[in-house]
């Protein structure tokens, strides 16, 4: 299995979760002192960077009272704002989750030339800064850019406009579900298909019957993972996006431009949807790994 | 092994796609990048990117990365080491919400870390009494680059701590050794390759980060300016040729890292494969 892990992939591998809960003897481990202590510096650590940032988005939302908070999310900017963001990510989820099947499909059942080329390829979006995912597209679809007379002349519009938004929250999402999936279609083979063209189905059907549902688990963390990202990109939207008040702004722009009008308690009432829809991001990802810990294990019984 | 004929269908029309959607979307995008700064002469493009500026920016971009990198580097080792080795309360919570970064959209970090570290904030004005002022300053940066990185280092540890055998540990007490050599001399020795991947993708990933930190850096030029936000000014004052070459000197840096990061994977990999 060739596992090449690359930036945020680490993140998202499935099969972190051992059940290796080996009673440790006195001779492998620390003293009590030592032990508490270490725990305490790791959870002082994780407190400063990750729980009280984490616990101020609400306090910080909830400040100024609960009516104040409905008002900030009811506003017609920040209800077109959830709009676009829902709009965005509804298009970039699907898009991507049709290339990284097919990606997949062709790299793990497939020998052929140039194939780790490829791979390194599809990380790149990974690689570059969200300023530049933006940047891009601007020189290509700007006034000035390739195809910048085009546009004008046939009156279309796609930087600051939603194609400039949807097209830069594809870019930086790219490569996360084609990352999930070639590892474990690698790891899984192609006996089953196989068997199922020998037993006369078409291609189709082998995609539909046998290699979806196989892949189901690590699809869906493929999908949970980009749509987090796609509801949260911040950088390359707010590069195309010209931030246009109820045109053009998805959640965390608007975040930006209510917190830059020191209307601090509304930028926190909308990041604090954007906080929660983190922690459920959080929450199916460790439901998903628990399941695909618990196949692991019944197939391991299954087998010995 | 002899060549064996594939019969599986579909090989032309999913790496078709996948090539064509891969030239679409990042391909042909990203190289119009390089093919903008052709624009400026060899001479202009040097003025550009070595403007005292933009280099003012690239020495806090990388070093606030480095620092965060580091600070992640071991802070991430201890948060991976206590997850796998203790048992204690609330553990799984913990281990679960290690992964907020990623999930966590950059600008409510950026505006959630200025909130606390802010002169008024919870954190803030604690340290304040001491002396210490993190928003506005280099050190809010440093600040939100560790938060984006967090995860990063304990997610490669974590599973190579998981898969050490007790039995090595076992061998070095029954030969001697106290905790703190078998520490050193055998456990950490498998956990460096892990611990460098970690620590260069914690890296890598801060060099570009903008959301969480523009908000917490003030955005002071020459003292809290880092390279994205540059790239943002030039393209707000139209500046597209010189906004492109500072993107195009952060995208060769950026793909030198991805490059030696896969390269550090594969020569492990190898290793490990060897030492079994």
């Amino acid at each position: 299995m060739s596992t090449s892990v690359t930036a945020d992939n680490i993140a998202t591998s499935q099969y972190s979760h051992y059940h290796n809960k080996v009673a440790r003897s006195r001779a492998t481990s620390e003293p009590a002192w030592i032990r508490w202590s270490l725990v305490v510096i790791t959870l002082l650590f994780l407190s400063l960077f990750l729980f009280v940032p984490l616990v101020a988005v609400f306090t910080e939302a909830l400040r100024k009272g609960f009516d104040t908070y409905i008002t900030a999310l009811a506003d017609p900017d920040a209800l077109s704002s959830i709009k676009l963001t829902l709009i965005a990510a509804a298009i970039a989820v699907p898009l991507n989750l049709v290339f990284g099947v097919a990606a997949a499909w062709a790299i793990a059942k497939f020998e052929f030339k140039g194939k780790s080329i490829l791979i390194t390829l599809i990380d790149l979006p990974f690689a570059v800064s969200p300023v530049i995912a933006g940047l891009i597209y601007v020189l290509i679809f700007g006034l000035q850019g390739w195809v910048g007379s085009t546009l004008v002349d046939n009156d279309l519009k796609v930087i600051f406009a939603v194609p400039g938004i949807v097209l830069a929250t594809i870019f930086v999402t790219f490569p996360f579900v084609a990352r999930e999936l070639i590892p474990l279609m690698q790891a899984q083979g192609k006996d089953e298909e196989e068997a199922g063209l020998v037993l006369g189905a078409s291609g189709w059907q082998i995609l539909w019957r046998i290699t979806l549902p196989n892949i189901k688990w690590g699809l869906l963390y493929g999908v949970i993972l980009t749509n987090a990202r796609a509801m949260g990109e911040f950088g390359a939207v707010s590069v195309v996006s010209g931030h246009i008040r109820g045109m053009t702004n998805t959640m965390p722009l608007h975040v930006e431009i209510l917190y830059n009008e020191y209307n601090y308690a509304a930028a926190f009432a909308v990041a604090s949807l954007l906080a929660l829809l983190a922690l459920v991001t959080l929450a199916l990802k460790t439901f998903v790994e628990w399941r695909v810990a618990e196949n692991a294990l019944s197939n391991e019984n299954a087998n010995s | 092994m002899a060549k064996q004929k594939n019969v599986l269908p579909g090989f032309n029309l999913s790496l078709g796609y996948t090539l064509l959607y891969l030239s679409l979307i990042v391909l042909i995008p990203l190289s119009a990048a390089f093919i903008k700064t052709t624009e400026l002469s060899l001479n202009e493009f040097w003025a550009v990117v070595t403007a005292p500026r933009v280099v003012a920016s690239y020495k806090l971009t990388f070093g606030a990365s480095l620092f965060g990198a580091i600070i992640n580097g071991i802070f991430g080792l201890l948060t991976a080491w206590v997850l796998v080795r203790y048992t204690f309360p609330g553990k799984k919570i913990i281990d679960a919400l290690v992964d907020l970064p990623f999930a966590l959209p950059t600008a409510v970090a950026g505006i959630a870390l200025t909130a606390v570290y802010s002169t008024n904030g919870w954190i803030g004005h604690w340290l304040e009494q001491f002396g210490i002022k993190v928003a506005f300053t280099p050190l809010g940066v440093i600040i939100a680059l560790t938060f984006i990185g967090l995860p990063f280092v304990v997610r490669t540890i974590q599973p190579v701590l998981q898969d050490l055998e007790a039995e090595t540990e076992e061998a070095a007490a029954s030969l001697g050794a106290n905790r703190w050599q078998t520490f050193s001399k055998v456990i950490m020795p498998t956990l460096w390759p892990a611990l460098l991947t970690g620590f260069a993708l914690a890296f890598a990933r801060a060099i570009g980060e903008y959301g969480s930190v523009i908000f917490i850096a003030g955005n002071v030029p020459f003292v809290s300016e880092i390279t994205p936000l540059i790239i943002i000014t030039k393209l707000e004052q139209y500046e597209y040729a010189e906004a492109t070459a500072v993107a195009v000197v952060m995208l060769i840096i950026s793909f030198l890292l991805l490059f030696s990061i896969n390269g550090l994977q594969w020569w492990f990999s190898r290793r490990g494969t060897a030492g079994h």
